[in-house]
């Protein structure tokens, strides 16, 4: 456990941390300096060639392209491996392939160098990365990707859960979806953003189930019907796009506002690869507006997975002292963002 | 707002995420006026269909939860057109803002009481749908009042009760952390004590399995 650890590690604003991010289908390298500067953030995503992210091929895909996104990283930052304080690694949740790559090129690189290594938490990392680009303080996050949609917010030590999927996340519902009305996923057009299109041009509202549970909500249902109007054909794809989008970001919305009056802060944040979405980010904007709150939404080069948003978190951990040995360095797979002490956050 | 037009002396209790709760003297009595506001965000259509769902079920449940044995506030009056409802001001406190500061025995009282309730809309087939001890009120009389049934609905299946438990779990995780082990146990044991232990036992294995089935839940096995 972390929370004993109250010791603080002086580093100077200018040192620098490697992060790599690898849990699903994203490989990146990210180098920030303590003070908060990203340096470089680099990437290169697997795209399978049908159906959703095959994870063994993904971690194939991670290793065959780590050294040359590690290069371009270094050569942005212009940076040589000899100058890191630490490296921060992505070490869960995510698809266990995926985040396992990932980890070896960390632990290597560590070895390599005899400097610390850092395990990071993806979900902290999407909501420290928000905060530090954005400047939002103590915000209601709801972080919305293709594995996970949550609202959380910070209480006593901790990002708590105050409302979650139950089921599937937002971005694999649309994705999914996306997949079974035959849109394909091209370099640079994330599905997401296929299907963002066409609701532009939808007119019609079709009913589809509306399942808010408290602050959970469930899109598995959501999901089949709009798969089913599509294929039953008595309507066009973009109406049952704009129909799914309308749904869906309705439900995230309203379990955010639930949480936002429930914990009475008086920021938003979005993150995560749907915080892309502008349909979703004028529906947050609207409920952070009613209720005197700030929204802010991630940029979008940090909305997705990303290596910079690893290093960045790596160095708020270093000085905390969370560093970790190799042979404790096995990657989590069920890491849950309500199981991490943050001590950074006062 | 007709409603608001007929009562006096109306002040903003307060501002929820989904509606917005007046207090008011309705023909003499004290009485709260709860107001699903129009939600700008979602298509229009949508959000009538909605408001109105939520504004017709509430007071049914509301209703129902009383014959279950559950105190509730009394219904004084519906309007769909306008999403509004009045009913009866409870005197009393949120059991949330008292929870984590009463007496540990006080605290195991509280939470047994809130597991029977519980299970006596379950044993009613009713499904309360946001249990939140923001939605309960310890009132005067001793006796803890559910409120807040907006999402909630008639369901005698298994999933919904391990669903509403499991709320009710989270709500105690994130509002009142540092003893949510202590009051799951008092509410399960509350709980138990209606339902009997077979039938718990039941509804926890529920419980079991929608939390496996949540993502990144150590416990989910591995497929």
């Amino acid at each position: 456990m972390w929370n004993h650890m109250t010791k603080t590690v002086q580093v100077d604003s200018s040192a620098l941390c490697l992060g790599i991010e690898s849990s699903a289908d994203d490989f990146g390298v990210g180098i920030a300096t303590f003070g908060g500067d990203i340096l470089a953030n680099k990437s290169d995503d697997y795209i399978p060639t049908e159906g959703g992210i095959h994870p063994r091929e993904a971690a194939r895909h991670h290793a065959e392209v780590a050294d040359q996104v590690l290069k371009d990283a270094l050569q942005k930052a212009d940076k040589k491996p000899g100058e890191f304080t630490c490296i921060a690694f992505s070490q869960g949740p995510g698809l266990g392939p995926s985040l396992r790559t990932g980890a070896t090129v960390a632990r290597a690189l560590a070895a390599y160098l005899n400097i610390p290594l850092v395990g990071v938490n993806h979900s902290v990392a999407h909501i420290e990365i928000g905060k530090l680009q954005t400047g939002a303080k103590d915000p209601v996050t709801l972080y919305a990707s293709g594995g996970n949609t949550m609202v959380t917010a910070y209480e006593s030590g901790r990002y708590r859960v105050f409302g979650e999927t139950l089921d599937i996340a937002l971005g694999n519902c649309l994705d999914v979806f996306a997949r079974e009305v035959g849109l394909k996923h091209r370099k640079g057009v994330p599905l997401g953003a296929a299907i963002e299109q066409l609701a532009l041009r939808g007119e019609k509202l079709i009913s589809l189930p509306y399942v808010v549970k408290g602050m959970d909500l469930s899109l598995s249902g959501l999901l089949t019907a709009a798969t089913t109007a599509w294929k039953k054909g008595n309507c066009t794809l973009e109406d049952v796009c704009y129909s799914l989008q309308e749904h869906a970001f309705s439900m995230v919305t309203e379990v955010t506002e639930r949480a936002l009056a429930h914990t009475e802060k008086n920021e938003v944040l979005l993150t995560g690869g749907v915080a892309a979405n502008k349909r979703l980010q004028t529906m947050l904007k609207v409920i952070s507006e009613e209720h005197n709150a700030e929204f802010s939404v991630v940029p979008l080069q940090y909305a997705t997975d990303n290596g910079a948003m690893i290093a960045w978190t790596g160095t708020l951990a270093f000085r905390h002292g969370l560093t970790i040995p190799v042979d404790e360095s096995m990657v989590k797979l069920r890491w849950r963002v309500d199981k991490v002490d943050v001590p950074w956050i006062q | 707002m007709d409603t608001i037009d007929k009562v006096s002396s109306i002040k903003l209790l307060k501002k929820g995420a989904e509606a917005s709760l007046f207090f008011a003297e309705w023909h003499d009595r004290k009485a709260v006026i709860k107001v699903r506001m129009p939600k700008l965000y979602r298509p229009k259509a949508l959000d009538m269909q909605i408001r109105n769902y939520r504004t017709v079920h509430e007071p049914q449940l509301m209703h129902e939860a009383k014959a279950a044995g559950v105190p509730a506030p009394l219904i004084y009056m519906v309007n769909v057109p306008e999403s509004s409802i009045v009913m009866e001001y409870i005197e009393g406190q949120q059991v949330k803002l008292l929870l984590n500061d009463v007496e540990k025995d006080r605290r195991h009282d509280l939470c047994v009481k809130i597991g029977e309730s519980v299970a006596r809309l379950h044993k009613w087939g009713l499904i309360h749908g946001d249990l939140t001890t923001s939605n309960m009120i310890l009132a005067e009389d001793g006796r803890i009042y559910f409120v807040d049934f907006g999402l909630g609905e008639k369901s005698a299946e298994l999933e919904a009760k391990g669903v509403d438990l499991h709320l009710l779990k989270r709500a105690l995780q994130s509002t009142h952390f540092k003893h949510w082990e202590e009051c799951l146990q008092a509410v399960l044991c509350g709980y138990s004590s209606v339902l009997g232990a077979e039938t718990a036992e039941k509804v926890y294995e529920k419980i079991r399995e929608i939390e496996r089935r949540g993502r990144y839940v150590e416990e989910r096995r591995q497929p």
